[in-house]
């Protein structure tokens, strides 16, 4: 019996080590193929190994698969694979009342229950009477099922997550070529490896088959998305590639000056596959020397990228501010993370807002920008390049650990389909020019690079003279320059759309949120959308300058609530810009996303408060 | 650098910028100025292909002076810089100036990495031995006890030798040079800037008013002929106003003998070459003090080694030969991709 189901969320958890990720990511390859919507969401922990079989090192990756109403990796798993005792601990919290568990019965021994801080066996107490397990003994199946393969009984042993995504494929009624083709391509030269890895997926599958492991498997359709061609993507992988086609339709070369820090080194390892596109890398001695490579290379004349998180973005400030002042195009990304300090590497949070803009000495106004999705990362990395080099501004764009490792189908676009970046570039004589010249639209000034004949020039950090560029003190040139360099930034908000509302004629409760929480945000505020509250949602992207109408949005709703996973950046700042309105609040900071029934109480709470 | 020689070779003063020069009268600063103007004409460069990149520091302000590009950065990061000006565009000449603050202290990480990946560029360490700009307190190569605005009971570290440190990150050409002689030196940039990969050239230069006659022993008229041993490649290290006394190897040591007493002949005198790859004697070379020993001037060591600028495009280039992709089209399109119509 097969039951269709709107959408499901499923967790695979197990020890850092136990190939979870790897699971959970073929998973997400397969169901998105099959044409459902899907959100992903990888939680791990920072150590490399934490102690195994503790809570500590459990490693998880979730997803949200579905028909329709995916707009996060969900609040909390349907199915949940806990390969020991902790990876159950860590999650037994958050579970669906029916919740479908798939556990290993072979690693849930007296030992593995004390590391994971159980007193007695969760399978034989109470602890699991509201749920459907599954208890297969995964490892000893997994064994026998390679038994003749001729490997060692650690490599064996690793297959085990395959036999368990066999489980859930079977559950799923989802197919396993896609699976099966992936291993017979990375083992291409391991025969014995790919063998070993199908014969457990397909052992796990018919395990599940046989036992009729519940009653009944499940069905998701596909989902109705717009017509086009697809592929699986994360974040940090569609930044990478938006920062390849704004280099293609700027008709200009890629440059990636970087140091490697969780969780932005992705974009480097993705960009770092494309050296065939030209993208010219520097894996720099530290963190400035990466954003420091990115401003020579720009003042050479490429388009110029530099990507971190937290901690490398403290480090890459008087750079910053040397950029600001050269009036050069560069893009800064930064993968934000749990903080302050090292904080929370492998955790998400939204709490670098400040630090973006305002995180420099002097007056040193930037474009902020950030994405909302991981998919959109490509379209964010792609506008960033394109305001940097048309308005000849360092420009910051901010994502989350959630957007970078999370994943997502994208509906690919074709460089043909993308407009043109005109950068500001003068490549010939011009007797009559200036460094410091600016047009008189957008305030920016020419980009001339070393090699143009006629044109030598000297740019540095200290003050300049408005025209020439000069090293300048005078106390008149310096207040008008100042004044110069932040009208240059808000007059971006002349070629950028307007701020959109989602939700029809609603006026008592605007939902404001910006980054990565789009997809949760949305999907709570379209819960209570469909029950008819009055409730509408606005999201920004663009930050530094922010849209033109924001304050004729504001100006429409009784309330204005914020949700962010800081401790109230984004509404501290609106606070500066629009001082005219209230905002109230809504903030996490726990390293985790929001969760959708979160969001809606407290939506809720508001709209009740206001009918009282 | 790839550039076609020009019809008429520009004069040294082409080089020079409109810019009023602002270091203090007497500043040994204006010697390496009119050296690397002198060196760029010898050379037969075209301006618009030169770029000077900087830190901070009175020497840092240099790139001001010359009429080509340049680039005043930030404190430390000119080398960092400079790095990324070479890689994007490899075509041209690209030379970082700097002094002893900017590049061996907050630099000196920057410092050490482009030594060690070899960027085909000049580097220009101005080495007065103190703090000009912030006025006088005591830098990496100040020596220890050495009383200054910071240290005002001498200080109680031991200075960096440049030459030593650069070594030590596998430097490819080392050259030291004295602001005195403005020949010597315009050389030896000459020679920095044919080198493939990063030439290192130390100037020891005086500053006049916070550290006066820092190098006096070594430079001053009457001491300059027995205190330096100006080296050539495939000369004997002779040295002394009749060029009497030499080099030897005695042991593990370098010892300075005379021709004539006991028996010495040129032929026991040490022969510089440049372009060994074994370090040691030029390690030797560059770590002699005064007073055992004479300090070695002009282009102590010059071999050959991987440029990284040159590597990073050659694998570009063999990438894009063998890449199954050939445009980004063929990049979005790979792998799993499905169809919703």
């Amino acid at each position: 019996m097969t039951t269709e189901l709107e959408s499901v969320v499923i967790k695979f958890a197990g020890d850092s080590g136990d190939g979870m990720q790897l699971a959970g990511t073929l998973f997400t390859d397969t169901t998105a193929v099959m044409g459902n919507a899907i959100a992903t969401f990888p939680d791990f922990p920072s150590e490399i190994r934490a102690p195994q079989g503790t809570v500590a090192g459990v490693s998880g990756f979730q997803i949200h698969f579905g028909t329709s109403g995916v707009h996060s990796p969900g609040d909390a798993p349907d199915v949940l694979v806990a390969m020991n005792p902790a990876a159950l601990k860590a999650n037994l919290h958050n579970l669906k009342p029916a919740c479908t568990i798939i556990i290993d019965g072979d690693s849930y021994t007296k030992k593995d229950f004390e590391k994971a801080g159980f007193e007695g066996n969760p399978l034989e107490d109470n602890t699991l009477s509201d749920y459907k397990v599954i208890e297969a003994p995964i490892t000893s199946l997994t064994k026998a099922s390679v038994a003749d393969l001729g490997l060692d009984n650690k490599s064996m042993v690793r297959c085990k997550n395959m036999f368990t995504l066999g489980i859930v494929f079977w559950l799923f009624n989802e197919p396993l070529e896609q699976t099966i083709n992936f291993f017979n391509q990375k083992f291409k030269k391991k025969p014995e490896l790919a063998q070993a890895n199908v014969n457990a997926l397909k052992a796990g599958f018919n395990y599940a088959l046989t036992i009729e492991a519940i009653k009944s498997s499940f069905t998701v359709l596909p989902a109705k998305k717009q017509p086009g061609t697809y592929r699986n993507i994360t974040g940090n992988q569609a930044a990478a590639w938006g920062f390849l086609a704004a280099a293609k339709k700027a008709n200009k070369e890629l440059f990636l000056g970087t140091y490697p820090i969780t969780p932005a080194t992705d974009i480097l390892h993705e960009l770092t596959k494309h050296k065939w596109s030209g993208v010219k890398i520097v894996q720099a001695e530290d963190e400035i020397a990466g954003i420091c490579s990115a401003i020579g290379a720009s003042f050479a004349g490429d388009v110029a990228i530099t990507t971190t998180s937290g901690p490398g973005m403290a480090l890459k400030t008087e750079a910053i501010g040397l950029a600001v002042m050269t009036e050069l195009p560069l893009v800064i990304v930064n993968v934000q993370r749990g903080g302050p300090s090292t904080g929370l590497p492998t955790k998400t949070e939204q709490s670098d807002l400040m630090q973006a803009l305002y995180g420099r000495n002097g007056e040193c106004p930037i474009v902020v920008l950030s994405a909302s999705t991981p998919a959109d990362c490509f379209d964010w990395a792609f506008e960033a390049t394109r305001i940097a080099l048309e308005h000849m501004t360092p420009v910051i764009l901010l994502t989350e650990s959630y957007l970078g490792n999370g994943a997502e189908p994208w509906k690919i676009k074709l460089t043909e389909e993308l407009p043109d970046i005109h950068p500001r570039t003068l490549d010939s004589l011009d007797p009559n020019w200036k460094p410091y010249q600016r047009d008189s639209e957008k305030l920016a000034r020419w980009w001339v690079k070393p090699g143009t004949k006629g044109m030598e020039h000297r740019i540095g950090g200290l003050e300049k003279d408005e025209c020439t560029g000069c090293v300048s003190h005078n106390p008149q040139n310096h207040g008008k320059m100042v004044a110069t360099r932040q009208e240059k930034i808000d007059r971006i908000a002349d070629f950028i759309p307007l701020q959109r509302v989602k939700g029809k004629d609603a006026t008592k409760l605007l939902v404001v949120g910006w980054g990565g929480q789009f997809g949760i945000l949305f999907g709570a505020v379209n819960e209570l959308q469909k029950e008819g509250k009055d409730i509408a949602f606005t999201h920004f992207n663009y930050i530094n300058p922010l849209p033109k109408n924001t304050a004729e949005i504001f100006a429409k709703f009784d309330k204005i609530l914020v949700c962010e996973l800081n401790n109230g950046q984004f509404a501290n700042y609106l606070r500066g810009q629009f001082p005219q309105f209230t905002y109230e609040q809504f903030n996490k900071i726990e390293g985790l996303p929001f969760k959708i029934k979160d969001l809606k109480n407290k939506f809720n709470e508001i709209l009740e408060a206001g009918n009282a | 650098m790839e550039t076609e020689a020009l019809q008429c070779p520009l004069k040294p003063k082409d080089f020079a910028s409109d810019q009023e020069v602002k270091w203090c009268p007497g500043c040994g600063d204006y010697a390496v100025l009119n050296a690397v103007q002198k060196a760029l004409s010898e050379l037969n460069v075209k301006k618009e292909d030169v770029t000077f990149v900087s830190g901070i520091g009175c020497s840092s302000r240099f790139p001001y002076y010359m009429d080509t590009y340049g680039f005043h950065t930030i404190h430390g990061r000119a080398a960092a810089i400079a790095t990324g000006v070479k890689v994007a565009n490899p075509n041209l000449s690209v030379w970082v100036i700097s002094g002893d603050g900017d590049s061996l202290a907050i630099g000196g990480n920057h410092f050490i990495h482009a030594v060690r990946r070899n960027v085909n560029m000049n580097l220009i360490l101005f080495n007065n031995e103190i703090y000009g700009l912030t006025k006088g307190q005591y830098s990496p190569t100040s020596e220890r006890g050495k009383v200054t605005k910071s240290s005002p009971h001498g200080t109680v570290e031991d200075p960096f030798n440049p030459a030593e440190l650069a070594l030590g990150a596998q430097s490819s050409f080392y050259a030291r040079v004295p602001d005195t002689d403005v020949k010597l030196m315009t050389n030896v940039m000459i020679s920095a800037e044919k080198h493939q990969g990063l030439s290192l050239v130390e100037v020891l230069q005086n500053c006049v008013i916070f550290n006066d006659k820092v190098h006096a022993a070594i430079t001053g008229k009457d001491t300059k002929a027995d205190n330096q041993l100006i080296l050539e490649h495939g000369q004997p290290m002779l040295f002394g106003i009749d060029k009497t006394k030499g080099l030897r190897l005695n042991g593990l040591e370098l010892e300075v003998v005379t021709l004539g007493e006991k028996g010495i002949t040129e032929k026991d005198i040490l022969v510089h070459d440049e372009t060994i790859v074994n370090p040691t004697l030029h390690y030797m070379l560059a770590r002699m003090r005064l007073p055992e020993l004479p300090i070695a001037m002009g282009v102590i060591r010059n071999v050959g080694k991987n440029v990284y600028d040159k590597a990073l495009h050659e694998q570009i280039k063999s990438e894009k030969t063998n890449s199954k992709y050939k445009n980004l089209n063929d990049l979005f399109l790979s792998g799993n991709t499905f169809k919703v119509s």
